[in-house]
C-alpha cells in the first residue's frame, strides 16, 4: 500500500493535506482495510470547535465503529455530504472523493504528526 | 443440516387475506354492557381504525412463527459457542417454575401478605447472589447487562457526590464490551480507554499514569474478553482504591468461576450479573434478560428502590422509599419470571453444582483451544478460562476471512463463534462452548473447524459461498447496513 507523498499523518491513521490555514482530512488506505467495508459515516456540525487529538467523528463499518481524531486544532468549514448516501467513498477512494472533513486551522501541534515515510514505518510495524 | 424452506415466509401483515375477517378466538358475551373508549382516553390515544391488522385463525399464525423459527438456528438445535454470550441450554424445569400461577397470576401492589412466596423468592435470589458474590447487596432491577452497568455506575456516581468528589472520568480497557464506555457516558462520565499490556490484560503502569483523582472508576471485564483472567486484580484494586476510585466489574464473563473465587475479594465495588448467561435464563431472541447488581457495603445506601425486607417474624414486605436510594431503574422488580427461571436454575443446581458448572465450561473451552491452535492462530496465549479468541490471519494467506469461516459453519451444522469482537484481536473467532455442550458436540465442532481449515488451504471457494444449506444464504451484509429496507407494512 503506497502513502502517499505530501500529506501529514497521525499514529491514528487520519491524514491532512493543508492549503494555507485550511486542511483537508480523511482516513488513510491502511485505516479503511482495517475497519473493512463502512456503512456509516458520523460527521462534525460545520462550525464545530475541534481539538488536535480529540474525536471529531465515527466511522461504522460491519464490524465495528470506530472514531477518528482531529490531526490539528481549528474550525469545520466543510463536511463530506456525499458520505450520507456513499459511505463506500472511504474504502474506494480514501485520499480522494472519501475525504471525510475540511477545517480551517487555528493552530497544530506538528510534533505529533508525521510525514509519509515515517506513518509507512507505523503501518509495517502494526500489520507486522 | 437446515431443512430449506419450500417457499419464502411473507411478514404477518401480508398475509391478511382480504377475505373477509377470520380471527382466533370469539370471546364470550360479558354481561359487562360497553363503554365508548372516547368517553374514558384522551383523544391523543384513539384512533378511527385499525388498518392493515392481520385478521388470521390461531394456526396460521402458529404456523407463521413455527416456520420463523425453524429459519433459526437456536441452542435446541446445536452447538452455539457465541462467545461471551454464553449461550447455555435452558433447562425445561426452569420453564416450569416460572409458569406457576403463584408467580404468573400476581401483581407488586397486591398486599404483601398475598404475595409472600414472590417477595420470599426475590428475597433468596438477592441472598443467593451475594454468597457467589461476596458482596453485601443486590438489586434484581436491571433488565440486562448493560443497564446493570449503568445501574452501578449511578451508584457509584452518588457514592462520590455524598463525599462531595465531583470526578469526571471513567477509564474502559480496549478489550471492553462496547456497553462498558455507553454505560459510562450514560451515567454522565467521560469514557477514556486504557490500552491493553502485551497479555491482554491490564498494564499496571499505564494504569498507575491514568488513575487521577478525576477517575470516578474503572470498568473492568473479569475474566476479560480474551477469556483471560486478570491475575494481577487485587493490585488494581488497591491502586484504584488508593486514588479514591471505584471498581465496576462486568459479570458477564462470571460463568468462567463461580464456585471458585469472589468478586468481593477481587475488590469488586459494583458487579453486574447476566443471570441471562451465567444462570441460564432463555435470551438471543428468547426472553429478555435480567442484569441485577451486587455491591460492596459502601454502595448498599444506593440500592434502587422498592426492595424487599424480611422481618424479625420471617415476613417479607416492600420498602418503597429510601432517600439515598438512586430511585427506581425498573418497574418494581425488573423482569420478574425471568428472576424466577434464574432461582430454579441456582437452586437444582446447588452449591457444589454451579462450581462444576464453571470448571466445565472452562474445561471444555480449553478442549477447544487445544484441538484448534495451530490451523487457527491464538495472538494472546495467556491461559483462557470459559472461551478462547482464535483469529482467521492463517486463513487470510488465503484469502478466507473470519465470515466465510462462521458462514461454513453454518453448512456444518453450528453457529458460528462471535466474530471481530474483542475489536484488539483482528479478523477475531470468539469461541466459548459453555458447560451444557456435550464433550462430543464440541469434538464435532472441532472436526468443522480442523475440516474448514483444510478447505481453506485446498478448495476456499467453498467457503467464499458458503452458505449453500442454509434458508436463506449469503445475506449482502454491506447493503443491508447502508440501504436498510425497513417495514411491516404489505410491499407496496
Amino acid at each position: 500500500m503506497a502513502v502517499p507523498e505530501g500529506l501529514s499523518y497521525t499514529r491514528s491513521h487520519e491524514w491532512m493535506r493543508r492549503e494555507g490555514d485550511t486542511a483537508v482530512v480523511g482516513i488513510t488506505q491502511y485505516a479503511q482495510d482495517q475497519l473493512g467495508e463502512v456503512v456509516y459515516v458520523e460527521l462534525p456540525e460545520i462550525g464545530d470547535a475541534v481539538e488536535q487529538g480529540t474525536e471529531m467523528g465515527t466511522l461504522e463499518s460491519v464490524k465495528a465503529v470506530s472514531e477518528f481524531y482531529s490531526p490539528a486544532s481549528g474550525e469545520v468549514l466543510a463536511v463530506n455530504e456525499r458520505l450520507a448516501d456513499e459511505p463506500n467513498l472511504v474504502n474506494d477512494d480514501p485520499y480522494g472523493e472519501g475525504w471525510l472533513v475540511k477545517l480551517k486551522i487555528s493552530a497544530v501541534d506538528e510534533t505529533k504528526l508525521l510525514d509519509a515515510a515515517a506513518y509507512d514505518e507505523i503501518v509495517a510495524a502494526e500489520s507486522h | 443440516m437446515k431443512r430449506r424452506a419450500l417457499r419464502d415466509e411473507p411478514l404477518i401483515f401480508e398475509r391478511n387475506p382480504g377475505r373477509g375477517r377470520r380471527g382466533g378466538y370469539l370471546l364470550p358475551e360479558t354481561g359487562i354492557p360497553p363503554v365508548d373508549p372516547g368517553t374514558v382516553l384522551p383523544a391523543v390515544q384513539l384512533r378511527p381504525a385499525l388498518d392493515g391488522l392481520p385478521a388470521l385463525g390461531e394456526l396460521e399464525v402458529v404456523q407463521h412463527f413455527h416456520r420463523l423459527s425453524q429459519l433459526n438456528f437456536a441452542v435446541d438445535e446445536g452447538l452455539y459457542p457465541l462467545g461471551s454470550c454464553t449461550m447455555k441450554y435452558n433447562p425445561r424445569v426452569c420453564e416450569a417454575a416460572a409458569r406457576l400461577t403463584g408467580f404468573t397470576e400476581v401483581h407488586p401492589l397486591q398486599p404483601d401478605d398475598q404475595v409472600q412466596g414472590a417477595l420470599r423468592l426475590l428475597w433468596e435470589l438477592e441472598e443467593a447472589l451475594k454468597t457467589i458474590t461476596g458482596l453485601a447487596g443486590v438489586t434484581l432491577q436491571p433488565a440486562a447487562g448493560a443497564h446493570g452497568e449503568l445501574t452501578g455506575m449511578l451508584m457509584i456516581r452518588a457514592a462520590l457526590q455524598a463525599r462531595g468528589e465531583d470526578r469526571q472520568e471513567v477509564l474502559v480497557p480496549d478489550s471492553a464490551h462496547g456497553t462498558n464506555p455507553a454505560s459510562a457516558t450514560f451515567a454522565g462520565y467521560r469514557a477514556v480507554e486504557i490500552a491493553s499490556g502485551s497479555d491482554g490484560t491490564v498494564d499496571l503502569a499505564e494504569l498507575d499514569r491514568m488513575m487521577t483523582d478525576r477517575v470516578a472508576a474503572i470498568m473492568l471485564t473479569v475474566p476479560n474478553t480474551l477469556g483471560v483472567f486478570e491475575h494481577r486484580i487485587v493490585e488494581i484494586a488497591e491502586l484504584v482504591h488508593s486514588r479514591g476510585g471505584y471498581i465496576y466489574m462486568d459479570g458477564a464473563n462470571l460463568n468462567a468461576f463461580v464456585g471458585r473465587a469472589l468478586p468481593s475479594a477481587m475488590g469488586a465495588d459494583a458487579l453486574h450479573i447476566n443471570l441471562h448467561k451465567t444462570f441460564s435464563t432463555p435470551h438471543g431472541g428468547g426472553g429478555p434478560g435480567a442484569g441485577p447488581v451486587a455491591v460492596s457495603p459502601d454502595l448498599v445506601p444506593f440500592l434502587p428502590v422498592p426492595r424487599v425486607v424480611r422481618d424479625g417474624n420471617q415476613t417479607f414486605h416492600i420498602v418503597w422509599d429510601d432517600e439515598r436510594s438512586i430511585g427506581p431503574m425498573r418497574g418494581f422488580f425488573g423482569n420478574f419470571l425471568i428472576l424466577v427461571r434464574a432461582m430454579a436454575f441456582i437452586l437444582g443446581m446447588g452449591g457444589e453444582g454451579l462450581r462444576e458448572m464453571s470448571e466445565t465450561a472452562v474445561l471444555l473451552a480449553n478442549l477447544i483451544r487445544h484441538r484448534l491452535q495451530g490451523a487457527y492462530h491464538l495472538e494472546y496465549t495467556a491461559p483462557s478460562l470459559h472461551e478462547v479468541v482464535l483469529d482467521d490471519s492463517l486463513q487470510q494467506e488465503h484469502g478466507v476471512s473470519n465470515v466465510d469461516i462462521a458462514k461454513r459453519l453454518l453448512d456444518l451444522g453450528f453457529h458460528p463463534p462471535t466474530m471481530s469482537f474483542p475489536l484488539i484481536v483482528h479478523g477475531a473467532l470468539m469461541i466459548e462452548p459453555t458447560e451444557s455442550a456435550a464433550p462430543e458436540e464440541v469434538e464435532a465442532f472441532c472436526d468443522a473447524m480442523l475440516q474448514i481449515a483444510r478447505e481453506a488451504e485446498e478448495s476456499p471457494d467453498i467457503l467464499h459461498e458458503a452458505p449453500v444449506h442454509t434458508p436463506v444464504r449469503r445475506v449482502d451484509e454491506v447493503q443491508a447496513a447502508r440501504h436498510p429496507v425497513l417495514r411491516w407494512t404489505p410491499e407496496p
